[in-house]
């Protein structure tokens, strides 16, 4: 029995050994800065919580824009307190509605945007000079923006005023998402004209979101999920003090957006590890100066791919324990996932229950009271360091290859994610990982109530496109477009053409086809 | 020995999550079998025709974008267009009960939903390729 216990591994879920105890050998300097203290281990501010919770902010977006427009209305109603759109794989893959490959994914995954009409149809009623909101496009961000900006403008709100976070993350739809359209290097120019453009003309608005969620999902460990963000991260500083930008001009608008999985302690050392590695690089790799520049401050999300498509109301206990971690490790915002995550988009009861869910940790449990509570405890400090050194580890080896891009040519992140999550699916069929309800504690599920997205929203927005481009002025169209397309030959920042040519309501699709024919389209070499 | 199977691991539609795609494809190898994976974004067409060049048995489709109803007809169109209904079909992804029993209505050999053992895709594809 004895022996039985001493052989056991343990492990998290990422495969990293678990020792049988920890104490305070390997830890000298147990008591780490306060937080608000770089290198901000702690948390970024002094209170935490205390001054103002974190935003709860619930992803959503299905169909077509005036559907979503009214769960975006019944979320403000319930308490949420910021937005953030969920577009549908054409919009995020660069296509109008009535493209050929667009059919039958139309509104599936989310909101179905082609011009900027939808976008204006989408905010209808939201007064953007309050609510802050954020935005998961990638490819075609600098478009999607340019319409939200434009819409500000009609509403007369100033775009200094304008607050809100753009995903904009190239990189990690290389490495892990793949809804990439342009090439690498043509992307990270659209990505650094976004970052400047909002250091001069939106200093509220986070022009990216540094994201580590995909990563996660697409089946990395936490130590990789950390450290390709991170070196992603330093790869957009690097562009941007390339173009001739100084540090502290851009630095402080990065936001970035970690997983919240189930491997509770090791969660919670992945943010504060983060926080502490990203103050130390601005700092000494990059030399800012500004304390806001140093901050890592981050959104984010419980984990996707832990939900079980079996016995799915388990979802929300497993929600709840990946949310805890979330704000124990001091997130600055927070999406909960609904329990039917597996099997559809949410239904309204499911996002309820999600929102809810958030309201109780915030409001009833007391975990917010003080920052980093577990601070101090032997066993989050030893996890906290180490895996600040395997990142570090992972550090080296790209900075070896000549940086991330390099890194993701040789299809080095790629191979890594592709590999653990190989192993974690192996460790699942071995049971050496229980699965409740999936590989363990199985039993006959109930069906639960799902939302249905049909064609008819598909049919709705092309009619709605074909319209429109019956009504516009063509010849702005074409206009603004040559202008645009004479800019991505060169080398000035596009955003100012981009919103002309939005505001002349260009599509969607044609202004990425003026890029497309530019710069060209990705296509990568898949390996097994 | 019979000659390992030969299977098509294929992403249609615009979805690129290829996490499950990339594990099946790496399962079936080690359980013997040829693989081909044909990478994202496969149109209908591209597929039959590279399940045709590489004279595969089975065809994988991975789908978690919800498109499942407009695509998935559409290959198994193409195959009987072909003469190639003796291919097997098989689907992964999140794919709701009442359409999985709709694909299945249409030639679809079976529709694994999220949570399925590597194991058990495995056996089906041995036992019907090697039933037939």
């Amino acid at each position: 029995m004895d022996m039985a216990v001493a052989e056991k591994q343990y492990t998290t879920i990422s495969g990293v050994p678990i020792e049988p105890l920890y104490g305070p050998e390997r830890l000298p300097d147990l008591a780490a800065p306060a937080p608000g203290e770089f290198p901000y281990t702690r948390g970024i501010h002094e209170t935490m919580y205390r001054g103002r919770l974190w935003t709860m902010r619930q992803f959503s977006g299905f169909a077509t824009p005036e559907e979503t427009n009214r769960r975006y209305h019944y979320l403000l109603q319930q308490g949420q307190t910021g937005l953030s759109v969920a577009f549908d794989l054409p919009t995020l893959m660069g296509y109008d509605a009535d493209h050929g490959l667009a059919e039958g994914e139309v509104g599936k995954c989310g909101a179905s945007i082609s011009s900027l009409e939808d976008m204006e149809i989408l905010f209808g009623g939201i007064p953007l000079g309050e609510v802050t909101v954020s935005m998961t496009i990638n490819s075609p961000a600098a478009v999607l923006w340019a319409m939200y900006l434009a819409v500000a403008e009609q509403q007369g709100v100033d775009w200094k005023a304008v607050s809100g976070t753009l995903q904009n993350d190239i990189l990690k739809e290389y490495i892990a998402q793949k809804e990439y359209i342009f090439p690498p290097r043509p992307s990270m120019r659209l990505v650094t004209d976004t970052i400047e453009f909002g250091a001069r003309h939106t200093p509220r608005f986070n022009p990216i979101s540094i994201s580590g969620y995909h990563i996660r999902e697409a089946g990395s460990t936490a130590v990789q999920e950390l450290a390709f963000t991170l070196r992603d991260g330093m790869e957009y500083v690097e562009w941007a003090l390339e173009r001739g930008m100084h540090v502290d001009e851009f630095a402080p608008r990065l936001s970035f957006f970690f997983n919240a999985h189930s491997d509770f302690f090791e969660e919670i050392a992945k943010y504060r590890a983060a926080r502490k590695l990203w103050a130390y690089a601005m700092r000494d790799r990059f030399g800012a100066k500004e304390e806001r520049s140093l901050k890592l401050r981050f959104h984010s999300q419980t984990a996707g791919c832990s939900l079980t498509w079996q016995q799915p109301y388990n979802n929300v206990v497993r929600t709840a324990i990946q949310a805890l971690a979330a704000v124990l490790g001091g997130t600055q915002s927070l999406h909960t996932n609904s329990l039917d995550e597996a099997y559809a988009l949410p239904s309204e009861q499911a996002v309820t229950i999600a929102l809810r869910t958030q309201q109780i940790l915030g409001y009833e449990s007391g975990v917010a009271n003080t920052p980093d509570p577990l601070g101090g405890s032997y066993f989050v400090e030893r996890l906290t360091r180490d895996m600040e050194e395997a990142a570090g580890d992972y550090f080296r080896r790209i900075d070896e290859m000549g940086g991330m891009i390099a890194a993701i040519e040789k299809g080095f992140p790629q191979g890594e994610i592709a590999n653990a999550s190989y192993v974690y699916q192996r460790a699942v069929e071995a049971k050496e990982k229980l699965v409740v309800g999936v590989n363990a504690f199985q039993s006959e599920d109930q069906p639960i109530e799902l939302l249905q997205i049909d064609q008819t929203a598909e049919t709705h927005q092309v009619k709605k496109l074909a319209a429109l481009r019956a009504r516009r002025d063509n010849g702005r169209v074409r206009k603004t477009l040559d202008a645009l397309r004479r800019t991505a030959e060169g080398t000035e920042n596009t955003m100012p053409f981009i919103l002309d040519a939005v505001r002349a309501y260009a599509t969607l699709g044609e202004i990425c086809d003026a890029f497309r024919g530019v710069f060209g389209s990705y296509q990568e070499t898949a390996h097994i | 020995m019979p000659p390992p199977i030969r299977v098509l691991v294929a992403k249609p539609g615009l979805d690129g999550h290829d996490r499950g795609a990339k594990v099946i494809a790496r399962a079936l190898r080690d359980a013997g079998m040829e693989v081909i994976y044909t990478g994202l974004r496969q149109t209908p067409e591209m597929i039959v025709n590279a399940a045709l060049q590489e004279d595969v048995q089975v065809i994988g489709l991975s789908i978690l974008s919800g498109a499942h109803n407009a695509i998935v007809p559409r290959v198994m169109d193409l195959l009987r267009e072909r003469d190639m209904l003796d291919v097997k079909v098989i689907v992964g992804g999140i794919v709701p009960d009442d359409d999985a029993a709709a694909l299945k209505r249409q030639g679809v050999a079976a529709v694994f939903q999220p949570g399925a053992s590597l194991d058990a895709i495995v056996e089906f594809i041995r036992g019907s390729v090697y039933r037939a």
